[in-house]
């Protein structure tokens, strides 16, 4: 049976900054089902941020001001002790990544460069180039090399094995070698990601499945705000690839096809630098109403920056769009929509990141502190998946030096692999049933149908009952293939059934909440309602199916506010 | 269309051998798309790596029509309406199908202490480095460790030694980092048939890259960096 102290499943920012924390004293690995650079983080294009105060409009920015900036653009939902913690680490951070080598674009003066970004009060976003996930993953990758981490790569997590709510280990699919492995931790944190991959339209890496957050719920633990949602402003048409913020940071204009910037309708002060949830909606609106080109997208127009701009501080986005548009933003406007981003909610942890469950932490994407509420800032996740990445690498360290009882487990974990194993094996004997993939197109297509940008009841319910059929559906499925090395189908089928949670979290959480908040849009309640609704959305899983309950926010000294740009 | 895609399960196969599927691609799908929904309608035992699906991952480096590239960003209709043959990356063992195995590759990535290595703890308020001086590393900052230059170097190909393109000019990038304090030995390292002398400056690397890294100029500002720091040595100041 392969042991560790501490289990980190996830190499992405969150995963690796959580390795870099852990105390080296304890043996730690991470799993990964890719090689940790291939990892989604990698795509982060625009930036962190940090109120270093490093630019010239920007001197008198304060972490105070960074946690108002993004709790006001939470819509108020963000635990705003959290939000503290967060930007009031964020500054020692930025400091010790460039301490570990990440080539940040310099000012001048030779500081670390910040630009402009949706939603704050002061240009706070640091940055290298467009390339900022890139930089900021090699950079904590090397790291881990350095300190020796030891990794299990291409290895997919298919279950969380807990005993009266104490972890007691973990399955594993190791792909190039074809088997289902059962694994002891003492802690385990989750690092796993989001699930933009359940949408038909995303910006995330076709291996977002966000399984982990659907295994969570499976082993007991509760969801938190799953129906927040956020849908990037800009990804370009086709291929929905993301199209930075920085785009619009440095300068970027959206004009409809009637040639206007729409923007001014909808926050005449902000404009293009309004929050996400704000952009995206007008954009969807401006479609929506026929303004748009080929009544799908509008433009984002650079031509404006000049070319020596876009090559220096949008290098990344210029070779995407010559490459995956055929077209040279130097020269033309990019076409862009909306699609899937971001996932505000996630696993329920506190803001030491640890779970109901002892002994499973869980930090990043996957995870919800919260601190982006109801709409995350541009620039702040980045920020999120290394700061609380590192703080549940301190706090299962900090948990395991407590001494926590044994937990007896061996058998119990071992005879969940083979569970596992003689379930793929029956599904593998059928010989006809249904198909996983054609299965994942019906969901995805399910979700984007009615749990998109705008919602209401009616189609909320309608997405229920489909997701019902489904769940019926994936009862009958069998595998063609193959089941052994590198099984695609296999990644699939486990994947799928964690999916199945997810979107059934999301489109409940969603009906329940009657009011409009952040990203998410209720056209048969569109407004705020904070004598009710300030307060997270619990989920958790019973013999019975989902039970929703409800936790106040703690009081913080920012009190909501109409939210206005 | 016709996609002539190499299969091989060492597990079970004697020798790799060429599958035909026949698919007909949207207009502008790109060849990972192509394989994509080869596997998902036609064949779910075929194995590939991907996952970003533009061009920063690293993961998809194939070898189609003979070429070395991403499959995530090469457009099917760019091919031409003849057969589209795709192959794993040469010079690496297969795995599975496209799937190489990158242990060498790796290997010497980590040889090279591929991590910055400043001096004491951050200091209060960053390190200022003028920005003429980061653009030096920007060149090499954008590799995304796809092993497009490896397999393609015909020095690798021969001598299972040799450093590699990626894993030397990621060296390079850190010599050049002025944040950087690592040794003139730790350049040493590389001083030699299985580093940068190794390289025979055929210039494949440069020209396999898909990010325009050219890992070649590296190669070379290596080698530059080396003599100077020796001549140093031979008058009596510190290389």
């Amino acid at each position: 049976m392969i042991r560790h102290d501490l289990l980190i499943v996830g190499g992405g920012l969150a995963g690796l900054s959580a390795a870099l924390g852990a105390d080296p004293g304890l043996k730690v690995a991470v799993i990964s089902k890719v090689h940790p650079i291939r990892s989604h983080s990698v795509a982060a294009q625009g930036g962190i941020n940090a109120a270093l105060a490093n630019h010239p409009e920007g001197a008198d920015d304060t972490c105070d001001r960074h946690a108002f900036d993004t709790i006001k653009g939470s819509d108020y939902l963000a635990d705003q002790d959290a939000a503290e913690l967060l930007t009031s680490r964020a500054i020692p951070t930025m400091y010790e990544l460039d301490h570990w080598g990440v080539p940040f674009s310099r000012f001048p003066d030779g500081t670390i460069a910040q630009r402009p970004f949706g939603g704050a009060g002061y240009p706070r976003t640091c940055y290298a180039a467009d390339r900022t996930g890139q930089v900021l993953l090699h950079t904590l990758y090397e790291q881990a090399v350095r300190r020796g981490i030891v990794f299990y790569e291409e290895w997919l997590v298919t279950d969380i094995i807990v005993r009266d709510r104490k972890l007691v280990g973990l399955i594993a699919y190791d792909l190039a070698g074809g088997e289902i492995i059962p694994l002891r931790a003492r802690a385990v944190i989750f690092a796993t990601g989001g699930y933009g991959r359940v949408y038909l339209k995303s910006t995330n890496a076709y291996i977002n499945f966000g399984s982990g957050i659907g295994m969570a719920y499976k082993a007991g633990i509760p969801l938190k705000d799953m129906e927040f949602v956020q849908f990037h402003p800009t990804s370009l048409l086709g291929k929905n690839i993301l199209i930075t913020e920085a785009a619009r940071g440095e300068g970027g204009t959206l004009v409809n096809a009637q040639g206007r910037r729409f923007m001014e309708d909808y926050a005449p002060k902000a404009m293009e630098l309004a929050p996400r949830d704000i952009v995206a909606r007008s954009i969807q609106t401006e479609i929506d109403k026929g303004n748009g080109f080929e009544g799908q997208y509008v433009h984002l127009d650079l031509r404006h920056l000049g070319r020596e701009k876009i090559l220096k501080r949008l290098p990344g986005i210029r070779d995407i769009c010559i490459h995956f548009a055929g077209l040279d933003p130097i020269d033309r406007p990019i076409p862009i929509l909306p699609a899937q981003h971001y996932s505000m909610g996630g696993i329920d942890v506190d803001a030491t990141c640890a779970s109901p469950v002892e002994g499973f932490f869980a930090a990043g994407e996957c995870a919800c502190v919260s601190v982006h509420g109801a709409n995350r800032l541009g620039g702040n996740s980045l920020l999120e998946a290394i700061v609380f990445g590192k703080i549940a690498g301190e706090s299962a360290s900090r948990y395991l030096h407590g001494g926590p009882a044994e937990v007896e487990g061996d058998r119990e974990t071992a005879d969940a692999a083979r569970a596992l194993m003689s379930r793929m094996r029956s599904i593998h004997e059928r010989d006809a049933g249904e198909n996983v993939f054609q299965l994942l197109n019906r969901l995805k297509r399910l979700m984007s149908d009615t749990a998109g940008i705008f919602r209401d009841a009616p189609t909320l319910s309608r997405g229920l009952e489909e997701l019902a059929e489904l769940r019926e559906a994936y009862r009958r499925v069998f595998i063609y293939g193959n089941c052994g090395r590198y099984c695609h189908e296999m990644v699939v089928l486990v994947e799928f059934e964690h999916m199945l949670e997810i979107a059934e979290v999301i489109l409940l959480g969603a009906l329940e909440r009657k009011e409009t908040r952040g990203s998410h849009f209720r056209k048969d309640f569109p407004k705020r309602d904070d004598a009710a609704w300030l307060k997270h959305t619990i989920i958790t899983r019973s013999e019975k199916g989902p039970v929703i309950t409800y936790r106040d926010l703690k009081a913080g000294r920012y009190a909501p506010q109409e939210r206005t740009y | 269309m016709i996609f002539k895609i190499l299969r091989y399960e060492p597990q079970r196969d004697e020798h790799p051998h060429f599958q035909l599927y026949r698919h007909e691609p949207k207009p502008q799908d790109t060849v990972l798309e192509a394989l994509k929904d080869i596997r998902d309608q036609q064949d779910p035992s075929l194995s590939f790596r991907y996952s970003c699906r533009e061009a920063v991952c690293g993961s998809c480096s194939l070898v189609i029509n003979g070429r070395i590239a991403l499959a995530c960003r090469t457009q099917v209709s760019d091919l031409g309406s003849g057969e589209v043959v795709i192959e794993p990356l040469p010079n690496l063992e297969i795995l599975k199908d496209l799937i190489v195995d990158l242990k060498p590759f790796w290997e010497a990535y980590r040889r090279i202490e591929p991590f910055l290595q400043a001096q004491g703890d951050a200091p209060e308020a960053g390190h200022r480095v003028e920005e003429k001086d980061m653009e030096r590393v920007f060149q090499y900052i954008t590799c995304i460790l796809c092993a497009s230059c490896y397999s393609a170097c015909p020095v690798a190909t021969r001598d299972g030694r040799y450093a590699g393109p990626a894993a030397l000019a990621k060296l390079y990038r850190f010599a050049v980092d002025p944040r950087d304090r690592r040794p003139f030995s730790a350049l040493e390292r590389v001083d030699g048939p299985d580093g940068v002398w190794g390289c025979d400056t055929v210039f494949r690397c440069n020209d396999v890259c898909p990010k325009d890294v050219r890992p070649a100029d590296g190669i070379e500002g290596l080698r530059r960096k080396l003599i100077a720091g020796k001549w140093k040595r031979l008058i009596g100041r510190k290389p």
